[in-house]
């Protein structure tokens, strides 16, 4: 048979594989020893976490988005091609993580050295599990004073069940282990299947919007092969393009004349309409079409939040740029929201407050939107007194006490692993947090998971940060949706000048009303800037007033100064703060600067 | 017409709330004199006009003999055109006036004095850490007039925390019993990286009143219409004929070169500035550059400086050189953000000049940033 031939030939010396770890743990410093040791990059081109190429992953210094590359090795005398994807850390980013593992084979667990298996590492290898991936496990950082290879390799053998002499030792920083790492790779990882004479079946995996070239879709190609020029259908809409330019990815794309079964590469059409592109769709060839292949989980949004341009008219371009986004992460969804104080916008859902505060900034950076985002919320189910649920997703939606029969939200089931020292305090911080403890197992004789089950709400916005303050970093933390309960929630409004502002309308449980109003009104009263009247701030759960502030008017703004013939700085300070007032809302009298629809997330 | 500013960057003891340039160590002052001559030289063709006014300032032009004052004066006679009967200032601090200096600085040609009063109490003198007393601050004054030096202005600041509501009435009411024919009243400022600025923030002096401050201005404002004095930009307030010319020249967008370091010089089109470092200037001028930074004003700079200075005075922003200058576009949007402010009654249009009331006045800052065109 054809597919026999084939695999005969080249599909059995390529291996697609994904570094998957807990945050931090060094799968990006990997990736670039790797592509060092293989002379993928130039040294002119070297620099750390060269895979992160994102300003905001670089400022940040955390990987965001799952990047793929290629890798072309010599190994016992044979050239093998290797597709890398380096894979995010962090939860909030763990669609990145799932998706990629579809265009893989195998997987690189990292574990580093010195802090042992925690929360990610843990959820990331059952979604590599679940895909029935070859898992490679390696200990990175080695190097490290506080390295505990013997305990992080007990650590390991509980945890998958392999045997200790599987286990690969490795600083990513040193360069320690890079040649073993690869021998595994070739040796461990199985080649694709897939059959290359049959009818094109390609996963689209992720794509972006290129202004120049249009939409670049990323794919891995489970059966037959791509050439350029060939007329292409996406199986879901069944319309047809033209393959202008097919390739795979090195450090740039790569243009090539056909990507063939078990490749994972790149396609661009001139397509430029971000909707009729999606990621988890299958691209076939439109003269002999196959099967649509399955395509990926949905997305399963945990917060919800507006976003509105500043601007009231920029509405359209806004839209346009959510959609371009869209293209190039696939875990923002999002649906046409109006609110009375910031007109049309969208109501988004994200998968945490990393995301939705990725999702603002490149916005702001890449697509150049000033937009305000607005308190969020988690996904709430009300019960009416007339019998309808409705799914309460923004705070205007929650229909009026009197017609309500009941409230639900979200619960999650967390598992914290720590240190034992730390349990009094976890304990404390999850009570507090209207949580309840489930279980306590001891992964080792200091090293405990804590297994609670809290309300989503709760943890969405502080609580990482408070359970590592709490915990002095030592406590890694991961959580799962376990379904919704019912609960004593009240929609609480916040009045400008008797004005009441929808978007800054939250929805909170009875008991911390009081007290949540009174810290809003307080950091609104910080944030809100003087103005040549009176402001008085409310909260207010129905028609009761819980809190209340004022911020008394300007008297004065000028200096009166001496500034000689220093004209120039007396203007960029002016010309900032105008800048400033670009960006600030006007509701009613009141301006409002875009940071104050977040106050919500500053309270202590 | 054009402005020369020279910036003498030392003084005795360092004010608190003082951020201009400035050294206490008197150890370059030689050297500067020789930088600032040759700087003179070098900048020969940056003005195109014939020079109306000179302004010695600083730091403390008065602590300088004044044989070197005046080889600056010939230098620059010399060097560039000076109109018959230009304005020549000299900034001078109480504690350096004596029936002496004033002699020399009349012989060598000085014809105005700029004093730093700033009060005439004891204890705003200590308060801002000034290098004179009360007493001083009387006399210096009673000692140019005897010397002949009618054209004169002093710098009173209010808003401090020692300064009463009496005490500030008591300082105006002082200098216009002295008939002094103009006023620079400055609030006082926390800039940052001052002596003030750390001292506010270690919570060892109370942050400033900024009502005290509003209260001052608008007290000030009432005195001065009331005895007779033009308020013809927001700090500065003059008899008729006794307008700082020099000052003006700054508001009115025309040329000036300022030498010496920090000094400030615009030409029309760019503004640049000098490196505000006494040994590094001196280096530099030693080896025939000067040393300093550009900036190039793009047209919407320019209608914002413009916007920020003529909102600043008396006479406002004239609508038809708006027009003329930037065009339409920019005339339409800056006549559309004034309409609020004319509605608070903060702006006022008249004879086609935009200019802030009496209320607009103390927010003048914020409606320049709200006129701005970005
Ligand atoms: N000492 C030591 N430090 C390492 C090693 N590998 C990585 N690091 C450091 O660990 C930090 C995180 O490394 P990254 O490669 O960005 O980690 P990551 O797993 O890609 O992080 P995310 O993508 O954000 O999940 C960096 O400061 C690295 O320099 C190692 O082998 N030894
Ligand atoms: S005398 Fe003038 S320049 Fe010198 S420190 Fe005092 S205020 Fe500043
Ligand atoms: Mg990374």
């Amino acid at each position: 048979m054809g597919a026999h031939r084939y695999f005969c030939g080249n599909m059995k010396n390529i291996r697609n594989f994904c570094i998957i770890a807990h945050i931090d743990h060094g799968k990006s410093t990997l990736a670039d020893r790797l592509l060092e040791f293989t002379h993928t990059i130039s040294d002119r081109d070297m620099q750390a976490q060269v895979l992160d190429d994102m300003d905001l992953e670089r400022e940040k210094g955390i990987t965001i988005k799952s990047h793929a590359i290629q890798i072309t090795y010599p190994f016992k005398g044979e050239t093998y091609t290797l597709n890398l994807i380096d894979t995010p850390g962090h939860v909030d980013f763990s669609y990145e993580v799932s998706r990629a593992l579809a265009a893989c084979e195998g997987a690189l667990l990292l574990v580093d050295a010195s802090q042992g298996i925690q929360a990610q590492t843990i959820s990331n290898l059952y979604l590599a599990i679940d895909n029935n991936l070859e898992i490679i496990p390696v200990i990175n950082k080695i190097d490290m004073d506080g390295a505990m290879i013997e305990e992080v390799k007990d650590q390991i053998v509980e945890l998958i069940g392999c045997k200790p002499e599987t286990i690969l030792l490795a600083s990513a920083k040193s360069g320690i282990g890079i040649e073993g790492i690869l021998a595994a790779i070739i040796e461990r990882i199985p080649a694709p299947s897939g059959n290359v004479d049959a009818p094109l079946q390609a996963l689209i995996f992720d794509s972006v919007f290129n202004s120049f070239r249009g939409i670049i879709i990323y794919y891995r190609i489970m059966n037959g092969s791509l050439k350029k020029g060939d007329k292409i259908q996406f199986a879901s809409t069944r319309t047809d393009y033209f393959a202008d330019e097919v390739g795979v990815l090195k450090l740039t794309m790569t243009a090539k004349d056909e990507v063939k079964t078990g490749d994972v590469g790149y396609i661009i059409t001139g397509i430029k309409n971000a909707k009729e592109v999606k990621v988890g769709d299958t691209i076939t060839l439109a003269n002999n079409p196959a099967e649509m292949i399955k395509g990926f989980e949905e997305v399963k949004p945990m917060v919800f939040a507006g976003i509105f341009p500043v601007e009231t008219d920029a509405f359209e371009e806004l839209r346009d740029c959510m959609d371009k986004l869209q293209l190039n992460d696939a875990s923002l969804t999002f649906e046409l929201e109006t609110s009375q104080a910031l007109g049309f916008g969208f109501r988004c859902g994200f998968l945490g407050m990393l995301h939705m505060e990725i999702i603002q900034e490149r916005l702001e950076r890449e697509f150049n939107q000033t937009v305000i985002t607005t308190v969020p919320n988690v996904s709430f189910i009300a019960h009416t007194s007339k019998g309808d649920t409705i799914t309460v997703n923004n705070p205007t939606e929650m229909p009026d006490p009197t017609k309500l029969e009941s409230i639900e939200e979200p619960f999650i089931k967390a598992q914290i692993v720590t240190h034992a020292d730390y349990i009094g305090n976890i304990m404390t911080l999850c009570l507090g947090k209207r949580g309840i403890i489930i279980n306590q197992s001891y992964l080792t004789s200091t090293r405990v998971e804590l297994t609670f089950e809290l309300p989503l709400t709760e943890i969405v916005f502080d609580f990482y940060d408070k359970l590592k303050s709490s915990t002095r970093g030592y406590a890694s933390f991961d959580y799962h949706p376990i379904g919704y309960r019912e609960s004593d929630i009240v929609k609480m409004d916040i009045l400008l000048n008797s004005e009441k502002v929808d978007a800054l309308s939250a929805l909170i449980h009875r008991g911390r009303a009081q007290d949540f109003g009174r810290k809003l009104c307080e950091k609104l009263k910080e944030l809100l800037p003087r103005q040549q009247f009176q402001i008085v701030i409310q909260a207010a759960i129905g028609a009761k007033i819980v809190a209340r502030e004022n911020i008394s008017a300007m008297r004065k703004d000028v200096t009166a100064k001496c500034y000689g013939g220093d004209i120039s700085r007396k203007r960029k300070l002016l010309e900032k703060q105008k800048e400033g007032k670009k960006r600030m809302k006007q509701i009613g009298n009141v301006e409002v600067p875009q940071e104050a629809f977040l106050a919500v997330l500053k309270l202590d | 017409m054009a402005g020369v500013y020279i910036h003498i960057p030392f003084c005795k003891k360092a004010c608190h709330y003082c951020n201009f340039h400035f050294s206490t160590s008197k150890g370059l002052q030689e050297s500067f004199i020789t930088a600032l001559l040759q700087e003179i030289d070098l900048r020969k063709d940056y003005v195109t006009e014939p020079v109306s006014t000179i302004y010695f300032g600083g730091g403390t032009p008065s602590i300088l003999p004044s044989s070197e004052i005046d080889a600056v004066l010939s230098q620059l006679s010399k060097t560039f055109t000076i109109e018959p009967g230009a304005e020549i200032t000299l900034e001078a601090n109480p504690d350096d006036i004596t029936p002496e200096k004033l002699q020399e600085w009349k012989q060598i040609g000085i014809n105005r004095l700029s004093i730093g009063i700033q009060s005439f109490f004891e204890e705003d003198l200590a308060w801002m850490n000034r290098a004179h007393n009360a007493e001083q601050a009387q006399n210096c004054i009673h000692l140019a007039q005897d010397a002949g030096f009618f054209n004169l202005t002093i710098d009173l600041i209010y808003g401090t925390p020692t300064l009463s509501d009496e005490h500030w009435k008591k300082n105006v009411d002082t200098a216009i019993a002295l008939q002094i024919p103009h006023l620079s009243c400055y609030a006082l400022t926390v800039e940052p990286a001052t002596a003030l600025d750390k001292l506010i923030r270690q919570k060892k002096l109370a942050d400033i009143d900024t009502e005290k401050q509003a209260r001052h201005f608008e007290q000030l404002m009432e005195w001065m219409k009331a005895s007779g004095y033009d308020h013809y930009e927001i700090s500065n307030f003059a008899k008729p004929g006794f307008k700082s010319k020099h000052n003006s020249s700054y508001w009115q967008a025309k040329q000036y070169i300022g030498l010496g370091p920090s000094a400030h010089s615009f030409n029309g089109r760019s503004r640049q500035w000098n490196i505000a470092n006494n040994a590094l200037y001196i280096q530099s001028l030693a080896q025939g550059t000067i040393p300093a930074e550009e900036e190039v004003l793009s047209s919407e700079q320019q209608l914002n400086e413009y916007i920020m200075t003529s909102l600043r005075t008396m006479e406002g922003i004239s609508l038809n050189k708006l027009l003329a200058d930037f065009g339409k576009d920019k005339y339409d949007t800056v006549l559309k953000t004034a309409h609020s402010h004319l509605t608070s009654q903060h702006l006022a249009l008249e004879n086609n000049f935009l200019k802030t009331t009496a209320s607009g006045k103390l927010l003048a800052d914020g409606i320049a940033a709200d006129l701005f065109i970005l």
